[in-house]
């Protein structure tokens, strides 16, 4: 869900309350728009592919994260590469080539081809980024 | 609340996705004049936009088409229509072919060969918003519709709806309209189908339209936990693994999604995508990099760790039922009333089964295409002042109750339907036993939201939404219910076997009292297609269908 718009980068253009499907911003009295809805977010990083100033961090998590969660500082986020992150995957953004030019994926494998990696370690969700998720915390 | 905005036109398109540009884009083209109204933003809502997905885009080879009409026939039960699959690969590759060229849309290049098989949703839906602007569409974002208007006779005569960001009313009067509103996947988190709820359904049916395959309702997608990103195909690449690290026999993404299912009612289920080589894995962030949002952002390598996994209803979104097309021009039942994309059976081509995109997408085009300039045709045959003509409102359930208002809230409506049409062992792995408990349920819920469910403004949106659920899931489950046999995406543990005698489409409606019947209309194979020697619809009555209903 959508955890961040950074007060920081945003440049007041509104685009977010524009094109979120959800209807989840509300303009800010400020000009920087407030995450007014997260419960409609339906983490589908849209926003983020729409923020021309790379100010919003959408967490890939199907509800809100915990206080204090990783996915919530901005800092942390920003120093690993992450804000704006789908807005350059996906080449949106002046000076950049559309990455549809080049989005051609593998050929399916009508039955599964065979196992070519060994290390299999087990992570539960969050993990990996020092996060605890679970059902207990997030229903 | 402020005065109700009223807008006048030829042609309300509802909806914001593929089908719905594609019908505005089309009608706009024939020269009506059409009013878009998108219950999100048109360009980010709906199934496509947020997706990547594969189009059934098919060389006009003759060899090529009969493979690719002859891929599916089997998994979907032989309940499909040769006929307009003919029609909807021709349609398809023209529509595709004018993305490239008038949408300027960046196919990839390969081998000096454009590969036009595939689209990235957030691409193609931003070029499909800026084709429907320049032909003159006006758009309406953030407008929902709430129910659609009728004349004295009967015919559609527009919808009414909510503008959620300026919290005003709106009615739009038309002479036709379009419904491309999407399938419903009950809210299950499933990757940008928040907005499909179904309401589209629920409005076709308080006009009387029919359904048809709301059995094959019960597609589930393959997700990391507590995550919105489904990509079932890239889990081709997988293998899945049991709680206590044993490999999960049978389980797969295509055959062996319901050992999956089985798994997880017992225990977590894990997957590694361990079938990946250097080369597929360069090549699946390349073509879906939203798949790898989920894995950066939470450190994980889904090459290397196993990580737990769920399955997300993706109901008639990627199962095949939806409001019956009668006919080429995918008209439904009520005069006026047209429909495109997953608010459409998609039996037609798929029968019983379709995976994700490829012959939905390829559908939407089509069938937008086609409803649109029907559409189109029927406004300008209605003539001007077509729509002044008296018109009221339709809705029922979630808007005017028949008892006491608000003694059920859309929350606790929206959970009761969930709880029959999420959980795995009464949806996805169905039997009569479970099946029909869990419809006497949802029919009580009904009961509850026709005499207390009602809201206003923004309230309205969402007791609606959850209206159009309930009477979605009580379609589903008497249609399951009604099919005594396995066929398709819809497997009965109670009759594991395909029936000869279920070899047809059946048709479900009604709201209070549900009623289903078989289709006049026998599915065309590869043999009686065949047997009828014509090449397609070509040359056949434009009320073929309707002759025979």
């Amino acid at each position: 869900m959508i955890e961040i718009v950074s007060r920081e980068r945003c440049i007041a253009c509104d685009r977010c309350v524009e094109v979120c499907p959800r209807n989840v911003f509300d303009r800010g009295a400020d000009g920087v728009p407030v995450i007014a809805r997260q419960d409609d977010c339906q983490t589908c990083f849209m926003c983020e592919a729409y923020c021309p100033a790379d100010a919003l961090f959408v967490a890939p998590l199907a509800f809100p994260a915990r206080p204090g969660s990783p996915l919530r500082d901005e800092a942390r986020l920003a120093a690993a590469g992450l804000l704006g992150g789908y807005r350059r995957e996906i080449g949106w953004g002046r000076g950049r080539t559309p990455g549809a030019k080049f989005a051609v994926g593998p050929e399916l494998p009508a039955t599964p081809p065979p196992i070519v990696t060994t290390v299999t370690e087990r992570t539960e969700i969050g993990e990996g980024i020092g996060d605890t998720i679970s059902d207990e915390v997030t229903r | 609340m402020s005065e109700p905005l009223e807008l006048f036109t030829d042609v309300l398109v509802l909806g914001g996705g593929p089908a719905a540009t594609w019908a505005a884009l089309k009608a706009a083209q024939a020269g009506a004049d059409v009013v878009l109204a998108d219950k999100g933003y048109c360009g980010t809502s709906g199934a496509a936009a947020s997706a990547g997905t594969g189009i059934w885009y098919v060389e006009p080879d003759p060899e090529a088409r009969e493979k690719a009409m002859a891929s599916r026939e089997a998994l979907g039960g032989y309940l499909a229509d040769r006929r307009w699959m003919v029609r909807v690969l021709d349609q398809t590759y023209e529509g595709v072919n004018e993305l490239a060229t008038a949408g300027r849309y960046p196919f990839p290049v390969v081998d000096g060969r454009p590969l036009r098989r595939g689209v990235q949703g957030p691409e193609y839906m931003r070029r499909m918003r800026i084709l429907v602007r320049r032909a003159g569409v006006r758009i309406l974002d953030h407008s929902p519709a709430t129910e659609l208007l009728t004349a004295a006779d009967g015919s559609v005569a527009g919808a009414a709806g909510h503008r959620l960001q300026t919290g005003e009313p709106y009615r739009v009067r038309a002479a036709a309209v379009v419904l491309a509103t999407g399938g419903c996947a009950f809210l299950s988190g499933t990757l940008g189908c928040h907005v499909n709820t179904g309401d589209g359904h629920l409005m076709a049916a308080e006009l009387g339209a029919e359904l048809s395959g709301m059995e094959f309702s019960n597609a589930y997608a393959i997700a990391p936990e507590f995550t919105t990103l489904t990509k079932t195909a890239y889990y081709s690449f997988a293998t899945f693994y049991r709680e206590d690290g044993s490999v999960l026999e049978g389980a797969g993404s295509r055959r062996g999604r319901s050992v999956i299912a089985r798994a997880l009612l017992r225990e977590k289920v894990y997957c590694v995508l361990d079938r990946a080589d250097a080369e597929t894995r360069a090549r699946m962030r390349r073509g879906q990099p939203n798949f790898f949002l989920t894995f950066d952002r939470l450190g994980i390598d889904p090459f290397t760790q196993r990580f737990p996994i769920t399955l997300l209803l993706e109901g008639t979104v990627r199962g095949t039922g939806g409001i019956r097309v009668v006919s080429e021009d995918c008209a439904t039942s009520v005069p006026g009333l047209y429909v495109a994309g997953d608010a459409a059976t998609r039996e037609l081509i798929c029968g019983g089964f379709t995976g994700g995109g490829s012959h939905n997408a390829a559908w939407a085009i089509a069938s937008g295409t086609w409803a649109g300039q029907g559409a189109a045709r029927y406004a300008a045959a209605l003539g001007r002042g077509a729509n002044r003509r008296p018109a009221t409102g339709a809705g029922g359930a979630g808007l005017r109750p028949t008892g006491t208002p608000g003694t059920v809230a859309h929350r606790d409506v929206v959970a009761a339907v969930q709880a029959e049409v999420l959980p795995y062992d009464k949806n996805y792995l169905r039997h009569g036993d479970r099946l029909a408990p869990a419809l006497a349920a949802l029919h009580g819920v009904w009961r509850e939201v026709r005499a207390g469910l009602h809201g206003t403004g923004a309230e309205a949106v969402r007791t609606r939404q959850a209206a159009a659920m309930t009477a979605h899931a009580r379609w589903m489950y008497t249609a399951a219910l009604t099919r005594t046999e396995s066929r398709g995406m819809h497997k009965r543990e109670d009759y594991p076997d395909q029936d000869p005698a279920w070899r047809h489409r059946l048709l479900v409606g009604g709201l209070d009292e549900i009623w289903t019947r078989p289709d006049e209309v026998a599915p065309v194979g590869p043999e009686e297609f065949a047997a009828l020697g014509s090449p397609g619809l070509a040359g056949a009555s434009g009320a073929y269908l309707r002759a025979a209903s």
